[in-house]
């Protein structure tokens, strides 16, 4: 690692392994629904409605739920694509945004995001080594080093920059489109990567090299991660904690193996008895949940969760449940849930 | 950095076999034109065009003011005037190719400035979105609410006649439906992942604009631009022929049309020839358009 500021992006660690990287405080998004030049509906979608949570330093965290949870919004509150209806976001100890606090542009630098569409979101006029090599250039880095830089990470991600750097992203397939993505996010020297569906687009064999070159990197250069996504196998294999999200809240939060072993929210356990198994013995009998989930832009009073779920009674639809701990690290949002564990 | 390469096996060293391969966009739109026969002609007739425009006083067989109360209204054909004389007996070819001069210019010219600023404006407008886009648009809703042959007419006329002012009225004419066109395609790409992409970079709005928005606007409002010239030069033509742009005794197609509108009891034939000169240049001019447009249509 070079000591030269231009040549190394890397901000450094500031509180020390215990401090989180990342907190997240009360975090909210409502979008407006459209509703024309004078008249204003007043109906909101509750995209995120109040979202709390830390990312430890090296972890993976993953982020599960079904379309329209949040999950996605979340993720580009935290990057700060758009701007939150409140809710606060520390970043190493340091309140992004703030006057005294971390600079918008410095916080691009330790956070980075790999989108899904691997196609939408490389430009498709750009060959993928300049694509690479921007980033840095626009944080002041040589073009010369940049380019060196963007080559050696092409090579890092397995694309040979002999026979990719100077192509577009058209003439690559879906994986490469995805690695180059990777390294795109990489050549910033991130702490935070943020991996918004970033596998969901692809076939299992080429998901499977990406998830390893995932897991490679991040032992590699102690990265840390917020992955997302809505396949349970996968973030089994990735996420050291899970965070499950249903319209716009989190209902459950837990070690990855104490959450698939003994899920403790009534949600959680009908996510987890969907996800097909080979095994016969494991089947379970519970039925999967039925319906689509309410419209986030009136969710049911109380408990979100009353109206699909097995469990609810009077009290759901009058009392909001809170997240508590049940075990160490464990916690959900049930009202009933001492009786579940 | 620790960016060098460990033993890492080097998954994807091949490349997909494919013709097209290592080409880039427009080298791919490019050959996609060559192979489509109707552009190619279109390319084929502008180019004599404008040749014979830019050559004008060299090739053309007659002096262009040069009239002769003798040999007015020679029909197409005659001996010494293969395409007739026109009212005032002077050589048609000749002012003809003359006239393309003229023509092209002002169907072109106003075309070009409205492009520029056109797309700056719907760049800002769809980039920035929100209020300014409602603003800007709005506004220019009020000109494109008029027919273009209205407008043009009204603002040669306020503007007063003249070759430069009917030049002005058109490239009014034409921005606001320039700034449709890239505002809409600017919208589209905003909201694309490459933007959110570049942004989480941290670059400014004008350098995520500079470098990731306008390479994929220019095209589409190029292609609708393209179309734009043959409009360009048939309201052109009108506003001379309503005495609002070129004076005589200044060659050029509207005009001749203006003048020659008399004959076309006496001469049909000649009194048509700068309709046709109109009609196959904004005809080769759309044809063409048409086939940027459909080359342009390959993804990949």
């Amino acid at each position: 690692m070079s000591a030269d500021p231009i040549l190394s992006l890397a901000l450094p660690d500031k509180g020390g392994p215990a401090q989180p990287l990342l907190s997240v405080m009360g975090l909210r998004k409502h979008f407006a629904l459209p509703g024309g030049l004078l008249k204003r509906n007043g109906a909101k979608v509750r995209a995120v409605d109040g979202v709390s949570f830390t990312v430890a330093k090296g972890e993976t965290l993953g982020v599960v739920g079904e379309s329209g949870c949040g999950k996605s919004t979340t993720a580009r509150l935290v990057a700060r694509l758009i701007e939150p209806d409140a809710g606060e976001l520390v970043f190493d100890g340091e309140a992004v945004g703030a006057q005294t606090g971390l600079a918008l542009k410095d916080l691009r630098r330790s956070l980075q995001m790999v989108f899904q569409d691997s196609y939408a979101s490389l430009n498709p006029r750009m060959p993928v080594a300049q694509a690479v090599a921007y980033g840095p250039q626009v944080h002041g880095m040589p073009a010369p080093a940049a380019r060196l830089r963007a080559h050696d990470l092409l090579a890092r991600v397995g694309l040979a920059p002999t026979v990719f750097a100077q192509r577009y992203p058209h003439e690559l397939s879906g994986g490469q489109r995805q690695r180059v993505n990777i390294a795109r996010a990489l050549a910033f020297e991130p702490r935070l990567l943020i991996l918004d569906e970033s596998v969901a687009a692809l076939d299992k064999s080429v998901q499977a090299q990406v998830l390893n070159l995932l897991q490679e990197l991040k032992a590699e250069r102690g990265l840390t991660y917020l992955f997302i996504s809505h396949d349970l196998h996968v973030v089994h294999y990735l996420a050291d904690r899970v965070m499950v999200m249903y319209l716009g809240i989190i209902v459950e939060t837990g070690p990855v193996e104490t959450l698939y072993r003994a899920p403790r929210h009534p949600y959680t356990k009908a996510l987890l008895s969907a996800v097909p198994s080979l095994d016969p013995t494991r089947r379970t009998q519970q039925s999967p949940l039925a319906g689509d989930p309410p419209n986030p832009v009136n969710p049911p009073s109380g408990c979100r969760f009353r109206d699909r779920c097995p469990l609810a009674q009077a009290r759901c639809a009058s009392e909001v449940p809170a997240l508590r701990e049940a075990n160490a690290g464990h916690w959900a949002a049930c009202h009933f849930d001492e009786g579940l564990a | 950095m620790n960016t060098a390469v460990a033993a890492v096996p080097l998954l994807e060293s091949s490349a997909p076999a494919s013709p097209v391969q290592g080409l880039s966009y427009w080298a791919l739109v490019l050959r996609q034109l060559q192979r489509d026969p109707v552009a190619m002609t279109a390319a084929a007739v502008l180019l004599l065009l404008v040749v014979a425009a830019l050559l004008a006083p060299w090739i053309s067989p007659a002096d262009p003011y040069k009239a002769s109360m003798l040999k007015r209204l020679l029909p197409p054909g005659s001996p010494g005037h293969w395409l007739g004389t026109d009212e005032l007996g002077r050589d048609m070819l000749t002012r003809l190719i003359h006239g393309g001069r003229m023509s092209l210019v002002i169907g072109v010219a106003p075309v070009l400035a409205a492009f520029v600023i056109g797309t700056g404006i719907g760049l800002v407008a769809g980039y920035v979105g929100g209020w300014v886009n409602m603003a800007i648009m709005r506004t220019l809703d009020v000109f494109y609410a008029f027919p273009s042959v209205l407008l043009a007419v009204a603002i040669a006329g306020a503007l007063g006649p003249g070759m430069s002012n009917s030049m002005i009225a058109l490239t009014m004419v034409f921005i606001p439906q320039v700034v449709r066109v890239a505002e809409s395609v600017t919208t589209q790409v905003r909201h694309l992942d490459y933007v959110d992409a570049a942004r989480m970079s941290g670059d400014s709005a004008l350098g995520i604009i500079r470098h990731h928005v306008l390479g994929n606007v220019l095209g589409p409002v190029f292609v609708y631009a393209t179309g734009l010239v043959s409009v360009s030069m048939i309201l052109a033509s009108g506003l001379s022929f309503l005495g609002l742009g070129v004076k005589p005794p200044e060659p050029e197609w509207g005009l001749m049309l203006n003048t020659l509108r008399s004959a076309i009891y006496s001469q049909p034939l000649l009194a048509a020839l700068p309709g046709v000169m109109i009609f196959v240049t904004s005809m080769a001019f759309n044809l063409f358009a048409d086939g940027i447009r459909s080359a342009m249509d390959i993804k990949r």
